[in-house]
């Protein structure tokens, strides 16, 4: 059973991308289906902070056992913050995907984009038809 | 439909990821390939190689036909040896590499790839109707791969004190046979370890038995990484029926020591020596991040040309012992120090070095 936590908004490409409260910023990363599917994760590459990124474009790489994926950038905006931790520890997407295993924090060009991102039913369902093929 | 081994249901309350291996429905990993990669690499691993097929070749010719279709020789086996070889077709080129076990004077063992079981079955059998030989496929078995540093000190309470003694006083390559158990010093991880086949209603017995240990079950993506690191070709990707042995980095395993034998493949590479060997199989460390994967075409530059010689590497992966990627690549002859590899369009410079790449757990790079 895949873990998909209903106060995070997610993309079919298996990212996800979360607001705090009152928080002008959001944090993205990958979900645990897709580290799941990944397998092991031993690199990843990431954009610099302050770098713009874009919606749909691919903002960096993960490299695991099996295979390279791209990944890709759930909304609009500039990079704030990347998880350097993963550099020594790309595991981290393993263990945690929704939390230590974070991948960047951006501030979204427009923060209502948020909301044109699936919910957790909508990606539960993506992933039950991906799975189903 | 996909074959199964006898320990499928094992493997699935163990909670395995499964995937297709010629046609098998196999463990990939029971949760982190890398985990137990440095479990093996550490301690010890235990793999379900139920795959793999088991021919056993009796009769007064045996040692004779197998010294006609081997490129190494069976001759210089003993009863209760083994050795690696290839099996080449007349052009020389590989339609397997195996290991062969001699269990008595006139039967042997080998034990082939599953994806190229039927093939290979097919050729043997065809051979064998000019030899007073009986060949026959023991589906019937099933094999383990007990692979690690602590591998056999972890089995002593698995197996009656006789025999666990005889098994601590097998050297390298040589193997135990009785009554339709056959266990092996051998392995395809770089470690210390046994390799065990045995009849199918037993294995199941023996997998819970060795799992009790603490030793770790492993997947076959485990197996793949342990032998890249240990510099081993894994037939298919990085050896064909297109290349050679001695494209190969398996020069050493053609035995030309009687030159009055002649095995299938001798002609061709014969042929290849006299016309010079165009190619050979190194291996590949990557110098920056990222992951090198088979099919990545590799770059080699010659001094003072501004062209570059091609070629490809037919593995790659992550060397978890090394933390780096390695891979093997098949390049043109000569005498080369470094390359570059294209990963997803950017050049990625890499060193070239004679595999292995770790030994008895170790690093082999300075």
């Amino acid at each position: 059973m895949t873990n998909i936590p209903s106060e995070f908004k997610y993309t079919k490409t298996h990212e996800w991308a979360y607001r705090d409260e009152d928080e002008d910023f959001i944090t993205v990363g990958v979900t645990h289906h897709a580290q799941q599917r990944l397998g092991d994760i031993v690199f990843i590459e990431l954009p610099e902070v302050g770098i713009r990124v874009h919606e749909g474009e691919e903002f960096g790489v993960i490299e695991s056992v099996k295979a390279a994926s791209d990944l890709y950038c759930p909304i609009s905006g500039q990079v704030i913050a990347v998880n350097s931790a993963l550099n020594a520890n790309p595991a981290l997407i393993n263990q945690h995907p929704f939390d230590a295993g974070w991948l960047i924090k951006l501030k979204p060009d427009d923060i209502a984009d948020l909301d044109e991102l699936l919910d957790a039913d909508d990606y539960a369902a993506a992933v039950e038809e991906e799975d189903s093929d | 439909m996909l074959k199964k081994t006898k320990l499928y249901d094992e493997h699935l309350a163990l909670g395995a990821t499964f995937f297709e291996f010629a046609n098998w429905n196999m463990p990939l990993h029971y949760g982190s390939q890398v985990e137990e990669h440095q479990r093996v690499r550490n301690r010890a691993g235990v793999f379900d190689v139920s795959h793999m097929l088991s021919i056993d070749i009796h009769g007064s010719d045996a040692a004779t036909f197998l010294r006609r279709i081997l490129a190494n020789d069976v001759q210089k086996l003993t009863s209760g040896k083994a050795l690696y070889s290839c099996m080449l077709n007349p052009h020389a080129g590989i339609m397997d590499d195996l290991i062969v076990y001699r269990l008595s004077e006139d039967s042997f063992r080998i034990v082939v790839n599953a994806a190229t079981a039927q093939k290979d079955l097919g050729w043997i059998q065809n051979h064998a109707k000019q030899y007073s030989v009986t060949v026959r496929a023991r589906s019937d078995l099933a094999m383990l791969a007990v692979q690690g540093p602590q591998a056999i000190p972890l089995l002593q309470a698995v197996f009656p004190e006789q025999l666990y003694k005889a098994i601590t006083e097998l050297k390298h390559f040589h193997v135990l046979y009785q009554n339709d158990l056959l266990i092996a010093r051998t392995g395809y991880t770089g470690e210390d370890g046994l390799e065990i086949i045995l009849p199918q209603d037993k294995v199941v017995a023996l997998w819970k038995a060795i799992v009790a240990q603490g030793i770790v079950p492993a997947g076959l993506g485990a197996r793949d990484s342990l032998r890249l690191e240990a510099g081993l070709n894994l037939y298919g990707v990085d050896m064909d029926e297109t290349v050679s042995p001695l494209e190969s980095n398996l020069a050493w395993t053609i035995d030309w020591q009687d030159t009055q034998r002649d095995f299938i493949g001798k002609e061709g590479l014969l042929k290849q020596q006299n016309k010079g060997v165009k190619h050979q199989l190194v291996g590949v460390v990557l110098l920056a991040k990222g992951v090198c994967r088979q099919g990545m075409s590799v770059f080699i530059p010659i001094p003072g040309k501004e062209d570059m010689l091609r070629g490809k590497l037919t593995s790659g992966g992550f060397s978890p012992t090394l933390a780096c990627s390695i891979g093997l690549a098949r390049i043109p002859a000569g005498n080369f120090s470094a390359l570059e590899v294209d990963i997803r369009g950017k050049r990625v410079p890499a060193k070239i070095i004679k595999p292995p790449f770790v030994s008895k757990g170790k690093g082999t790079l300075v």
